[in-house]
């Protein structure tokens, strides 16, 4: 484990037209850990994972993954990178069958070029992988516990099982730090402790996450470090005994401004 | 409650959401401010509040205006997304303001847009070819070439046409703003109001001279010729005024109609839906256009007054259709920018373009501005189609078809939402296809104008007056 | 079995819903209704068997030519969300591409017209595929940075342009690097050759003077040219499946539900819009080249929007996303609403006696005032282009309105080159067999 850290994120400036929404965002995440990413409405968490994650280009600031700049990258570009994001808004392939979701994850896939699934020859090789690739989502939604509903369309889910299935889906893809966007929302409570063993499973097996949540039990229980946001800044970092007890940060959250 | 003047536009205070329509009215900087929203936006914005986070927030208007957004949610229009994100923007950012009122929010100043790099290199393109052209002008005018005359020509030509252009985009523009979908039946509004116009001038002509259904029909199939009845400006002004008047009456009811028989039951369809929708419309009409009048073309006018204006190099023929046309169309636009302005009902439909789904919370009746949108983009249909067909001294079934594309050049390159945009988008679109025969084979005119559409779309969506973004 | 019903399922007694699950069956029953509907309309109109022949014929040439069409509407639109409404640009690149490729060099071309390239017909049709590719992909270059409705306004100019091109008296003929080709302009230009026609005028001829008492003999090349366009939709159908049966065709899946969520799974969508694009348009280059090239002459007004509008009313009918349902709606599609109308006005002359014409409307509509509706009746059967254009768009609109999926637009058509649903249920029952905890 190098001491570079994984994920550094420096000074993001980010207005549309007239409200700041990021406010020189600045943050490291060391790879291997579990970082929990908190604030009050409209601190802007929401709009630095879209920044971090390609889909939003920041005003000004850098944003480094691994040593490597990739601000302004698109999105697609950074994803095969290792970095991957969830929404908030889970946005599962409606039309599409759970097992779909999950088997349209994963990075190269030889199928992805058109001509290897005409050529007779080569679509078996395609089938080949096909085959470890159905494996692999069955697995992962077996362990999520979603199974049952593989032949569902994803659109007739529950709001929970569609958290699951987002869930499920951005690991399929094996990546090196996910950013985790309120991933327990709706999920029921044995079923979130059972994911977040897992995502502490998979964090000291060597992932990196980043979660933002709202329910600070989870964040103040599991997270070895804490980020908090503000009015589009980062209010201050640290550990959650330390976050916890700052005065600036209750402040933060019942509303009144902060010095 | 602070007075920070936020982006210079003075007048952004909002505060209850009632006031933030009216916005609109106050400042057209602030219109300009919410069309240049990202439409990246909406995952900050409808995180927020379809989280349930909205109980929050001490506002019943809002829940109100959330269940009918949840109501009409639909996920394959990124657009409607964009709209009603918007509002929630100006929510936030009303509500914002009154519950931290010593907030200061963001710098202060115009937007000032970040173009990337190859946005300025088409740009710094455009402009050296523009000169190139210019440049090949004056030198094809010195060798003889090119004419004054010739140019002036195609001047008087290309505004004619154009304004004729301006007129459809008009209703077309404001129609795709305030419904979100591309009407492709509009050709075919100007096509049969066009018909009915003209068929109604020539009864006026001819009346009692032929037989009322030969003349109705425009004489298809040889029973009444232009010469017979000999309908010009200058033979016959009343007729042409009362079919002119009766184009514009049919160009409204058809719109309008055809809203409540197809559109009304579809509203929130998606707009490729409503597109598909508009294109089995067109057809109906033009092949409707077809069973009544089969696929002839038919001469209208006899010869008129024209006046011959003497240039170096030639003479410029100033037919009295296109003096008609310059007038009544001026006019027309007139009455639209006074509407807009003046009128409670414009400032209602700037709103409502603006956006929908706010407007409707605060009481502003859609349905009948909906309705009123399609009246005058019908009538001006119906004015342009008359129009094109006096210009020519043709019709055919197919008039407004071949019009229509060149209409969405227009309405693209001025921007969509913006009725002096549809105008001036129109007016370049005519000027272009006609001033381009400088250089271009009389063949490819048409194809220049689509080349400039999708140049236009590919640098620069929002068009000239920024009315959408993609 | 399947979990959804579609309208016809519902309707079907159970002994024979178990047959209804094959594809092939479905098309095979449309087909053979509609072919029943016009042997039966055949006898009332008193064909004879070569008659009758000829009548399938047109019916079954039609269909296999709208079903490739749909085919590629679909692959476009149902499966990769990119809304082409200049389908038959598409189409006139490859058939004009491969007409100037292939006709005979100057000096060789028959007096009065035109000359081209020589080339041998593979090479041309080759040829003409490819330009029409290649066209596909200058015009799918802006769907990367368009939103649907603009990039269809774009797709409909490219038409156009493509349409004035060949119409432009320019390009009628010119002489480019000392070889001299031309487009015909307004006027049209002569083709190539059918090779079926050749062949059974010359070595296959023998077998047509065979069945000549029986049977018209054209009725031989024809049939033999239908059943090779069979093939051919045969071959571009298993090329479509494929596609879309395969990691490929499940990203323009998703492409097509959420583009954004598509690239957040690190996929390159704009390759996959493109690549999808030019397939298609390579294939909308040999239907050009088969359909309108087959005829022996082309003109720019042969390639109307009209034509892209009823290749797309039977994508609708069919359920747009399912290639089975493109297949089944061309079947209805031209069964019914294209060549319909001639039908039933042949039908009507046959059976009704009505006296009195009418030419044009406003005599017709006189005549009804006089009371006699004759009149408006034969006027309105002879009008069978316009009523087919009215009643498609009367459908489409319904179709929206009513039942925008289609027949099969909500059916699960799986996108994996291994059978999925077969396995997921497997490892279901295994699991509810297992019991027990794990």
């Amino acid at each position: 484990m190098s001491d570079k850290p994984l994920l550094e994120v420096d000074s993001l400036y980010k207005s549309f037209g007239g409200i700041t929404a990021l406010d020189g965002v600045s943050f490291e995440v060391e790879s291997g850990t579990l970082t929990g990413l908190i604030g009050p409405n409209g601190a802007g968490k929401s709009t630095t994972f879209n920044t971090i994650g390609g889909i939003l280009k920041a005003d000004s600031g850098t944003v480094r993954f691994d040593g490597e700049d990739i601000t302004g990258e698109s999105p697609d570009r950074i994803a095969r990178k290792g970095l991957v994001r969830t929404f908030q808004m889970s946005r599962e392939f409606q039309n599409m069958t759970v097992i779909e979701n999950m088997m349209i994850a994963p990075t190269g896939q030889r199928g992805e070029s058109a001509l290897q699934s005409i050529t007779p020859g080569l679509r078996e090789n395609v089938s080949d992988q096909e085959e470890d690739i159905f494996e692999q989502a069955w697995e992962m939604l077996e362990l999520f516990d979603i199974d049952h509903l593989a032949l569902e369309n994803a659109g007739a889910l529950s709001g929970g099982q569609r958290k699951l299935l987002e869930l499920a889906r951005a690991l399929m893809l094996d990546p090196e730090m996910l950013l985790l966007d309120e991933p327990f929302a709706g999920v029921n409570p044995t079923l979130e402790k059972t994911l977040i063993d897992r995502i502490e499973t998979l964090r000291d097996k060597g992932q990196t996450f980043l979660l933002v949540e709202h329910d600070m039990d989870v964040i103040m229980e599991h997270c070895e470090r804490v980020i908090v946001m503000h009015q589009g800044d980062t209010l201050l970092t640290g550990t959650p005994e330390e976050v916890q007890s700052e005065e600036r940060v209750i402040e933060a959250y019942l509303g009144g401004s902060v010095a | 409650m602070t007075d920070t003047a936020v982006g210079g536009y003075d007048n952004v205070r909002a505060v209850r959401v009632r006031e933030i329509v009216f916005l609109t009215e106050t400042s057209e900087g602030c219109r300009r401010w919410i069309s240049a929203m990202p439409s990246k936006l909406l995952d900050i914005e409808n995180q927020f509040l379809l989280q349930g986070k909205y109980q929050e927030w001490p506002h019943e208007h809002i829940s109100l205006l959330i269940n009918i957004i949840k109501g009409e949610y639909h996920k394959h229009t990124a657009v409607l997304l964009r709209f009603w994100c918007i509002s929630l923007q100006i929510i936030i950012y009303g509500v914002i303001m009154k519950m931290y009122p010593h907030v200061t929010l963001g710098p202060i100043g115009t937007v000032r847009e970040r173009l990337p790099f190859a946005e300025h290199a088409i740009k710094i393109a455009a402009i050296i070819f523009g000169l190139a052209v210019l440049f090949d002008m004056f030198r094809q005018l010195t060798t003889g070439e090119l004419t004054i005359a010739l140019i002036a020509g195609y001047l008087w030509r290309g505004l004619s046409y154009g304004l004729v252009i301006g007129l459809a985009g008009v209703g077309l523009s404001l129609t795709y703003d305030l419904l979100d979908f591309a009407n492709f039946a509009h050709g075919d509004y100007i096509t049969l109001s066009a018909f009915v116009g003209w068929g109604v001038a020539y009864l006026v002509a001819g009346f009692g001279q032929f037989k009322t259904g030969s003349l109705l029909f425009l004489g298809v199939g040889g029973t009444v010729y232009p010469q017979d009845v000999g309908i010009s400006v200058t033979n016959a002004p009343i007729a042409i005024l009362i079919g002119l008047v009766m184009a514009a009456l049919v160009g409204a009811l058809l719109a309008v109609a055809l809203d409540s028989a197809v559109y009304k039951s579809m509203r929130g369809a998606g707009n490729i839906t409503l597109l598909i929708a508009s294109v089995g419309v067109a057809f109906i009409l033009r092949y409707g256009a077809v069973y009544l009048f089969t696929q002839q073309t038919f001469g209208l006018t006899a010869d008129s007054w024209s006046y011959k204006l003497g240039l170096p190099g030639g003479t410029v023929t100033i037919t009295s259709a296109s003096l008609l046309l310059i007038f009544v169309s001026l006019l027309m636009m007139l009455g639209v920018h006074l509407l807009l302005t003046q009128t409670k009902l414009g400032k209602s439909m700037r709103a409502m373009a603006a956006n929908q789904q706010l407007a409707r919370v605060t009481g502003i009746p859609s349905e009948k501005i909906i309705r009123r949108t399609w009246l005058i983009g019908g009538a001006l249909a119906g004015i342009a189609g008359f129009m094109i067909a006096l210009l020519q001294g043709t019709i055919n079934y197919q008039i407004g078809w071949t019009l229509l594309l060149l209409v969405f050049a227009g309405v693209i390159m001025g921007g969509i939402g913006s009725v002096y945009g549809a105008i001036v988008g129109g007016i370049l679109v005519g000027l272009i296809t006609r001033v381009s025969l400088i250089w271009i084979p009389a063949s490819f005119t048409e194809a220049t104008g689509f080349a400039v559409m999708i140049l236009i779309l590919l640098t620069r969506p929002a068009g000239i007056f920024g009315g959408d973004v993609s | 079995m399947s979990v959804q019903e579609g309208p016809v399922a519902s309707r079907l007694p159970d002994s024979l819903v178990g047959y209804w699950e094959n594809d092939l069956v479905k098309i095979g029953a449309t087909l053979a209704a509609v072919y029943l509907l016009y042997v039966v309309a055949g006898l009332l109109l008193g064909y004879g068997l070569s008659g009758q022949l000829n009548s399938l014929r047109r019916l079954t040439f039609l269909i296999v030519l709208y079903s490739i069409g749909a085919l590629v509407v679909n692959l476009h639109w149902g499966y990769s969300g990119l809304f082409n409404i200049g389908v038959v640009g598409f189409m006139a690149v490859g058939v004009y591409t491969t007409t100037i490729l292939t006709r005979p060099v100057a000096g060789q071309n028959p007096t009065g017209t035109l000359p081209g390239l020589g080339l041998p017909l593979p090479i041309a049709i080759a040829g003409g595929v490819l330009a029409a590719a290649l066209v596909g992909y200058l015009a799918a270059l802006p769907s990367l940075r368009l939103r649907d409705d603009y990039f269809a306004i774009v797709t409909l100019a490219f038409a156009e342009i493509i349409r004035i091109t060949a119409k432009a008296s320019e390009l009628q003929e010119f002489t480019i690097f000392g070889t001299t080709v031309g487009t015909g302009g307004g006027r049209g230009i002569r083709t190539y050759p059918n090779p079926i026609n050749q062949f059974f005028e010359g070595t296959g001829a023998p077998i047509v003077n065979a069945v000549s008492g029986t049977i018209d003999g054209p009725l031989v090349s024809g049939w033999t040219f239908v059943l090779a366009l069979t093939f051919v939709l045969v071959c571009v159908l298993w090329v479509i499946v494929r596609i879309v049966e395969s990691p490929f065709g499940r990203v323009l899946k998703g492409i097509r539900d959420d583009e954004e969520a598509t690239t957040a799974l690190a996929k390159n969508t704009g390759s996959f819009k493109i690549r999808s694009f030019i397939i298609g348009c390579g294939i909308l280059g040999l239907l050009g080249i088969i359909w309108q090239g087959s005829q022996g002459y082309i003109s720019p007004s042969l390639f109307v929007p009209q034509l892209t509008f009823f290749i797309w009313i039977a994508v609708i009918i069919g359920g747009a996303g399912s290639n089975t349902g493109s297949i089944i709606g061309s079947i209805l599609f031209v069964g019914t609403i294209y060549l319909g109308p001639g039908y039933v006005r042949r039908l009507v002359e046959e059976f009704v006696s009505l006296s009195g014409r009418a030419t044009n409307f406003p005599d017709a509509l006189g005549a009804l005032a006089g009371g006699d509706i004759s009149g408006i009746i034969l006027y309105t059967l002879d009008q069978t282009s316009a009523l087919r254009v009215i009643l498609t768009g009367v459908l489409l609109i319904w179709l929206l309105k009513r039942r925008p999926d289609g027949l099969f637009g909500n059916r699960r058509e799986m996108a994996s080159s291994i059978d999925v649903e077969s396995r997921v249920r497997d490892r279901q029952s295994n699991d509810s067999t297992a019991g027990g905890e794990e």
